[in-house]
């Protein structure tokens, strides 16, 4: 049995593309039915996501089943086979499961270590689960892909560090002021990066947010948006000493508010630190703020800089990441082969002794002065040879399901005495854990 | 018996440190998990070795420059633990380790003899002024950890770089606020410790005050304190100020007593 994936992502695909083929959560149920319902699919698992589509399947035939996958996603959304082939990847056996590995642990994500991959997943897998159309080898691999993406969480730095910069402001500002839930976002000026660093803040536990525009009107609704205060813009020195995080994105042609500003502020404030950010180009603070003692500025470089510096580390982590699914890999991997062994031990004797018996049957019935004594001798007989033979290959098929050799076994197996399979009776054969 | 556990304390110490250290370049939790095992462990052996040393001397340990040093040693690590657990700041282990490790092992230099306690000395203000005095020595030697880390943590944030020590290293607010816990800790025991003093040197010496460098030293230590206490009062000194003064007064406390005792003989002096 062998898990293949067939599958696009941001990586290989545009979104033009990608939104085409997506499935929607509402109607999954047709086309996993569908999908196991393809010649030698025999379970499929469905994972759509606005950066990804993907199919999970396992199959005894590899190629055909890829082939047949791919032709099923094109057809299924009404796209030209070609069109979409250039964009699909595929993998089988190993990379397959290393691949689904990686996924769910979000180290193939746009942004890698971002949490919400591994939600996904589990939502899809849990379609597929109520609609039946995975079964024991998917169930298992689809559980073995959670509890690695929870080791590569819980072992690794991956997810810990801030890549977006408003989400790095957020984490510099509670390294200066601490805890965040009695601190108080001033807003000056509007614009996109300005306004999701405060939603950032308010979601982070910020106790509030003032608002304060040239325009009072735009003041009032952004106010309104945050569950925040309005400000006039010429009074806000007379507010800004209840800010402790300032967030700056005016388009004045000069500085708004210079160092002696802040100093008055600062000392009306019985010296409590602040925490600026200045988003604007041209500035609207003056860099020598960052010279007073509890007043901290920071420009959308000096974040951009952090941001770099967590994406490196964050790499360097991802590292350690891919040393924990190679092991994993090895684990499963053993699995899955021993999953074969059984089935194919019992239908290699079922092989045999169909064989024996028919024979064996052919004779009894010209053989006239045959006693049922002996009967029972040539039984016997026939038995022992039969154990004979089949001990040795038995014995190496069950050593090999312990080594790495065991796929060849099998196939070869199967091939020369043309052997069915029987993948349900393998259920009970969980050998890992 | 107390000398074992006096080494074992050594060892142990040394471990610790040397955890602490590796941690401040690692990331690994596992390395502050056992840095925080070894100096639990370590903390439990000198405890036994300064009680075995107080049953076998019939008296509080800290009558000359061994034994002294190390209760001195003994309350900063007890002090560390504490504030470890309360504000979870595993790295202060890093700068507060050193400093344990340093007093235990010049006390090691001292001779260990058990001196006799000086008749006059025999009584229960004893207990209550070099306690006292020890706590809250320890308490600013936590506020000198606290505030070291605070400079750094500031001067990171100045310079802009914002690498892994930064991510590591508490926020600024937290640093100040066990600053401003151990001068509210500190403070008040220490001045304790000095009014208790002078009421014992009336009944032992005759006299409440006698301008022995000691007494010299510690009042001006006392007076650094109070500026510092006064001035997060009233006026909200904090941050980069009030670290910086925590650490004039750590050296001054230290020199109240180290240097004193060794090269300022007085009443307090005992080697």
């Amino acid at each position: 049995m062998n898990i293949i994936v067939v599958g696009l992502s941001h990586k290989t695909a545009p979104v033009e593309i990608r939104e085409k083929v997506a499935f929607s959560p509402n109607q999954i149920e047709k086309p996993l039915r569908e999908l196991v319902a393809l010649d030698d699919i025999i379970e499929g698992v469905i994972v759509s996501t606005c950066n990804r589509v993907e199919i999970y399947a396992t199959t005894r035939d590899i190629a055909g089943g890829i082939a047949r996958i791919k032709r099923f996603m094109a057809e299924y959304h009404h796209i030209p086979f070609e069109t979409l082939e250039t964009h699909l990847y595929n993998y089988h056996s190993e990379a397959a499961i290393r691949h689904v590995f990686r996924v769910a642990s979000s180290l193939d994500s746009m942004v890698v270590g971002e949490p919400q991959i591994l939600g996904q997943i589990k939502t899809s897998y849990g379609y597929a689960a109520e609609y039946r159309s995975s079964g024991i080898i998917l169930n298992r691999f689809l559980h073995k892909a959670f509890s690695v993406a929870k080791r590569v969480r819980t072992e690794t730095r991956i997810a810990s560090s801030a890549v977006s910069v408003a989400f790095a402001a957020v984490e510099l500002a509670k390294k200066i002021l601490g805890d965040l839930s009695d601190k108080t976002v001033m807003l000056i000026g509007a614009g996109e990066m300005c306004e999701l660093a405060a939603k950032h803040f308010l979601n982070s536990g910020a106790k509030g947010v003032m608002v304060t525009n040239r325009t009072f009107e735009r003041a009032e609704r952004l106010a309104e948006d945050f569950g925040g205060e309005a400000i006039a813009f010429e009074e806000m020195f007379s507010h800004l000493h209840r800010a402790d995080i300032v967030l700056s994105s005016t388009g004045a042609p000069h500085v708004i508010i210079g160092p002696k500003d802040v100093d008055e502020v600062i000392r009306r404030r019985r010296f409590k630190p602040m925490f600026f950010i200045d988003i604007a180009v041209p500035r609207d603070i003056d860099p020598k703020v960052d010279n007073l003692e509890n007043a901290y500025l920071f420009t959308v470089d000096n974040l951009q800089e952090t941001v770099q510096a967590n994406l490196a580390q964050r790499n360097k982590e991802a590292e350690k990441a891919e040393e924990i699914i190679n092991q994993e890999i090895g684990q499963f991997h053993k699995w899955l082969s021993s999953l074969e062994v059984t089935p194919t031990i019992v239908a290699l004797r079922t092989h045999f002794d169909e064989i024996r018996r028919a024979e064996l049957g052919r004779t009894a019935a010209t053989w006239k002065e045959l006693t049922p004594e002996d009967e029972k001798r040539l039984e016997a007989l026939t038995s022992a040879i039969m154990n004979k033979l089949l001990h040795t290959p038995t014995l190496a098929l069950k050593k090999a399901g312990q080594g790495g050799r065991v796929n060849l076994y099998v196939d070869a197996l199967r091939q020369l005495f043309d052997l069915e399979a029987a993948p349900e009776e393998a259920e009970e054969l969980e050998l890992e854990e | 018996m107390s000398q074992n556990f006096f080494y074992v304390t050594i060892v142990l110490y040394s471990c610790a440190t040397l955890a602490y250290l590796v941690y401040l370049v690692k990331t690994t939790p596992a390395v502050a998990t056992w840095a925080n095992r070894l100096v639990m462990t370590g903390f439990v052996a000198h405890f036994l070795s300064t009680i075995h040393r107080f049953n076998s001397a019939g008296h509080l340990p800290i009558t000359n420059m061994h034994e002294s040093l190390s209760f001195f040693s003994l309350a900063i690590v007890g002090a560390f633990i504490l504030f470890e657990r309360r504000y979870r700041v595993t790295i202060l282990g890093s700068f507060i380790l050193p400093v344990a490790l340093l007093l235990i092992v010049a006390s090691s230099a001292f001779s260990s003899a058990i001196s006799g306690l000086n008749p006059a000395l025999r009584s229960n203000w004893l207990w209550l002024h070099t306690i006292m005095a020890f706590i809250s020595y320890a308490a600013f030697t936590i506020a000198f950890g606290a505030a070291v880390i605070y400079l750094i943590q500031q001067h990171f944030l100045k310079k802009k770089r914002l690498g892994a020590l930064f991510q590591k290293l508490p926020s600024l607010e937290t640093l100040d606020d066990i600053n401003y816990r151990c001068l509210t800790i500190g403070f008040p025991l220490l001045t304790v410790a000095i009014i208790s003093g002078a009421i014992w040197a009336e009944k032992a010496w005759g006299t409440y005050w006698s301008w022995d460098p000691k007494e010299t030293w510690s009042l001006i230590t006392w007076f650094i304190y109070a500026a510092l206490l006064h001035g997060r009062m009233t006026t909200g000194w904090r941050g980069r100020r009030a670290a910086l003064l925590s650490i004039a007064g750590f050296l001054i406390m230290l020199f109240t007593f180290v240097g004193v005792n060794l090269w300022m003989p007085g009443l307090h002096s005992y080697k």
